[in-house]
């Protein structure tokens, strides 16, 4: 099976029921995207399919080929940091940062939907769980990157 | 509880092993085996400075990175003393097999119990004091001009007279050979540059790329993957299982049993080694607890309030007789259930097992007990083992003491010698087989006399010991008690109570369960802030006083106490009116050292729709290394709090916890947290409090009693879903 994963094809060799999360992290080797729950509750797994968030723990491989793919790895443009990323080096956002990248994509594709989104559009959209409990300094970081 | 180790004298070994192209100024501190340590085994640490030609800084820290920042704050009371350019500070793990190797130089690894800086930040100024004067001797060496007359500033060293300078990098190894100075100064805080100050964290840009690796991203040369399961009931052991099937299955290399009471499968990915686990039929011989349910636990507890015989944590006058002679007595019943920490990275460890060397890799909170793990597992001797600690996707007291995870990987390396294996739990896993925050019932009575004064108050714990389970020779020790249970009330230390009550009897009965208990974020200021918080509101109510006033009657003898709860008290405008609709509440507590308090402003919709606005938190933390980190630990607390306040309960059926993933064990999420305004107040002191655990225990009792304000009704168990109450 083929995935394009960060622009880039890669042949996949698994049970077309394999989660895609599982397929990004063993098969492709990018570990950034993480296990939280595998039930689609925490969104450490999200990553973006063709564009949209997606929480791929819950997404079989096969419902995500010949789709557009895109992991935390593949948020930057060559060294230059997302604007997403960059808002949350500058307020320092990540405590342990397990759940942030998750977090980073949920809000990337947010802002592509929404670019400049109210308090009320994050609380319905941003539903990732972080134990560490960062939501202060997420939600002034999605401003600042809106503002960006 | 824990107690610094007395410190009378202080050696400084120089060590001329180079690391990294550069010189090791080795500062050895007088933690080896001959200090006397605390029963509970309190923490020591020592610290390493490295500096390479470049002037970069290596600050080596024993402590664990799990997001509270520590590894940042220690880094900067280095570099402040070192007076180093801060924009060259990185930091790194010395491992535990070399700290064995050297007679534990670095002391303990432990990282719970808040103590990363406060316990360390005196051996770790003092490391970077003499590294500075070091460097600036050997500079002085070579300018042929006293050391008196130069100074040192941003990893610079001048000679003011003659106007000469150099640079830490091309001295580091002149200095390296000196002997290290006997006597070595500290700033005064009031002077700090770089500590004090919001500095931001060392560890934050690989954690928004996707490069940080935590244990579970590890990938070494032909490792394979572990899934597990263990006896969902505690206690239980494995009876059987049908290999057959899931040995044929894909990817599958081994199916096996792990010590008496799991089950592994090994295979080329996580993935398939979970299907293949899944496909397993077990049968386990559950044992004896095979029948426990929450409820008979409550029993058990419900019993103990009234039991004659308890141990006491607090004492003054005669409450019992207070009580008897009480013109009005008022009385309650509180309780606090089971709770998992749910670290965001579930339980794992890497292991390689060959004749010769067992390494491990892990994500723990103490590297020590990570070893110690380790050592008993694989059955070599220290020489031949290693671990090596990886950043945490959190740790929360889980992945402290308990390494239950690096015994299971060692013993499933061994069946397959030379092979990493990396062991992963399941969320499910995770779940199930947690130290969890133990479960306590309190009984709380309050005696008045004829004009509403408080004569008497008794407060009786009925519940679960973790020393029992976790340190049995700690309450041994204490001829059965367990201290730790008092946290928050008790009678003195750095969990003192913060009242002075006339005739107050604290004590408790010792209820112990199957369910295995552990050190959970705050550990027991969760449930006694709950208990004691609330239970003076209800005197307030019932002496038909202002909450604030009240306590203040009680708290003339404690200053620092009475000083975050004016200052929380005046932030959220106590005594004026709220905005329509809002409610509030406090509550303060010393834990660890630090004196928090807390003050929020809710808003109740439908009589069970909870808004939390705002809350102000307040510590006094005697001094504060990093405000911003500080501020994020505070706000960090209070979602942990608050999420176990509205959310969590392990509920116990058949043995074993009901709960198995965040669809019955929610967290809280961005749109349900509150405004958190935290006020940083160090007083400064001879004691340093801890910063990531105290406020956790405030948030819950100033919600609950903001309740009780919006709606009249007291709650008085936890987790407020069980009463039909959302956070919005």
């Amino acid at each position: 099976m083929q995935l394009n994963v960060n622009g880039k094809s890669h042949e996949v060799d698994v049970e077309p029921t394999t989660p895609l999360l599982w397929a990004i992290r063993e098969q492709i080797g990018l570990t950034g995207t993480k296990y939280g729950c595998g039930i689609a509750q925490c969104g450490a797994c999200t990553v973006h399919i063709d564009g949209a968030a997606a929480r791929s723990c819950a997404i079989p491989v096969s419902a995500a080929a010949g789709k557009r793919i895109t992991t935390i790895e593949g948020l930057a443009s060559g060294k230059a940091l997302h604007k997403v990323q960059k808002a949350w080096v500058d307020h320092d956002v990540p405590q342990c940062g397990y759940c942030q990248a998750g977090m980073i994509m949920a809000v990337a594709a947010l802002l592509r939907a929404k670019p400049k989104p109210t308090d009320a559009d994050i609380d319905a959209t941003i539903t990732n769980i972080c134990r560490c409990g960062t939501f202060q300094q997420v939600r002034e970081a999605i401003h600042a990157a809106a503002k960006a | 509880m824990t107690t610094m180790p007395k410190i009378n004298r202080r050696t400084f070994l120089l060590s001329t092993a180079a690391a990294g192209g550069g010189l090791a100024l080795g500062l050895r501190l007088p933690f080896g085996p001959e200090i006397v340590r605390a029963a509970d085994g309190s923490p020591e640490i020592n610290a390493w400075v490295v500096i390479r030609p470049d002037d970069t800084v290596v600050v080596r820290v024993a402590r664990s990175e799990m997001g509270q920042g520590t590894i940042t704050g220690l880094a900067q009371l280095v570099a402040e003393e070192l007076e180093c350019n801060w924009a060259k500070v990185t930091t790194e793990y010395p491992t535990p097999g070399q700290n064995v190797a050297r007679k534990r130089v670095w002391g303990d690894f432990s990282t719970g119990g808040s103590r990363g800086i406060r316990m360390s930040h005196e051996y770790v100024r003092q490391g970077g004091a003499a590294a500075r004067m070091m460097l600036v001797q050997a500079a002085a060496n070579q300018w042929k001009v006293p050391a008196a007359e130069c100074s040192a500033a941003n990893s610079v060293i001048t000679h003011k007279a003659s106007g000469r300078k150099t640079t830490y990098g091309k001295v580091a190894e002149a200095a390296a050979k000196l002997e290290p100075p006997k006597d070595v100064k500290l700033k005064d805080s009031k002077d700090w540059k770089i500590a004090g100050k919001s500095m931001k964290r060392l560890d934050t840009l690989d954690k928004v790329t996707g490069k940080q690796v935590y244990g579970f991203d590890l990938k070494l040369p032909g490792m394979l993957n572990a899934a597990i399961m263990e006896s969902p009931v505690f206690g239980g052991k494995v009876k059987s299982f049908d290999a057959a099937k899931a040995s044929g299955m894909k990817g599958v290399k081994k199916v096996l049993q792990v010590g008496d009471t799991a089950v592994a499968v090994v295979a080329d990915t996580w993935w398939h080694a979970k299907t293949a686990l899944d496909a397993l039929t077990i049968v386990w011989d559950e044992g004896p607890n095979a029948k426990v349910s929450s409820a008979s636990i409550a029993e058990v507890l419900k019993a103990g309030l009234g039991a004659e015989q308890a141990f006491v944590g607090n004492q003054s006058g005669d409450a019992k007789a207070a009580l008897a002679g009480a013109a009005k007595k008022i009385e309650a019943v509180y309780s606090y259930p089971y709770q998992n920490h749910v670290c965001m990275e579930p339980m794992n460890a890497t292991a390689r097992f060959t004749p010769d060397k067992c390494e491990v890799w892990v994500p723990t909170q103490d590297g020590e007990s990570s070893f110690a793990a380790l050592l008993s597992a694989s059955g070599l001797p220290a020489d031949k083992c290693e671990v090596y600690k990886i950043n945490l996707g959190g740790g929360f007291g889980r992945r402290g003491a308990f390494q239950d995870y690096v015994t299971q990987a060692v013993r499933i390396a061994k069946e397959m010698p030379g092979t990493p294996v990396k062991l992963l739990w399941s969320r499910e896993e995770d779940m199930r087989q947690g130290r969890f925050h133990p479960v306590m019932q309190c009984k709380l009575t309050g005696a008045f006399d004829a004009s509403n004064n408080l004569t008497g108050l008794h407060m009786r714990l009925s519940g679960q010991s973790i020393l029992a389970a976790v340190r049995p020779a700690v309450v041994e020790k204490d001829k059965g008690r367990d201290a730790l249970s008092f946290q928050g009330v008790f009678e003195t230390g750095e969990h003192s109570f913060g009242y002075t009550i006339p005739n107050l009897l604290i004590d408790h009965a010792m209820r112990n369960t199957h369910v295995p208990p552990g050190f959970w974020r705050g550990v027991n200021i969760n449930q006694n802030a709950i208990f004691f918080e609330c239970f003076m509101d209800e005197l307030a109510q019932a002496a038909g006083q202002d909450p604030l006033e009240f306590r203040r009657k009680f708290m003339a003898g404690h200053p620092r106490n009475l000083g975050v709860l004016n200052a929380v008290a005046e932030r959220i405008g106590w005594g004026k009116p709220a905005p329509k609709g809002r409610f509030r509440g406090l509550a303060q507590m010393k834990a660890f050292n630090s004196f928090v308090a807390a003050a929020a402003e809710i808003s109740v919709e439908g009589g069970n729709k909870v808004k939390v606005h705002r809350i102000v938190g307040a510590t006094d933390c005697g001094y504060a290394v990093n405000p911003a980190q500080i501020d994020r630990q505070v706000a960090g607390s209070f979602v942990y709090g608050l999420s176990a306040l509205f959310m969590q309960e392990c509920t116990v059926k058949d043995g074993r916890i009901e709960q198995e993933n965040f669809d019955t064990y929610d967290s809280m999420r961005i749109a349900q947290m509150p405004k958190v305004e935290s006020i940083i107040m160090p007083t400064g002191g001879a004691i340093w409090g801890g910063i990531g655990e105290p406020t956790i225990c405030v948030a819950a009792p100033a919600v609950l009693n903001a309740f009780f304000q919006a709606t009249g009704k007291r709650i008085r168990s936890v987790p407020l879903k069980n009463h039909g109450i959302q956070m919005v």
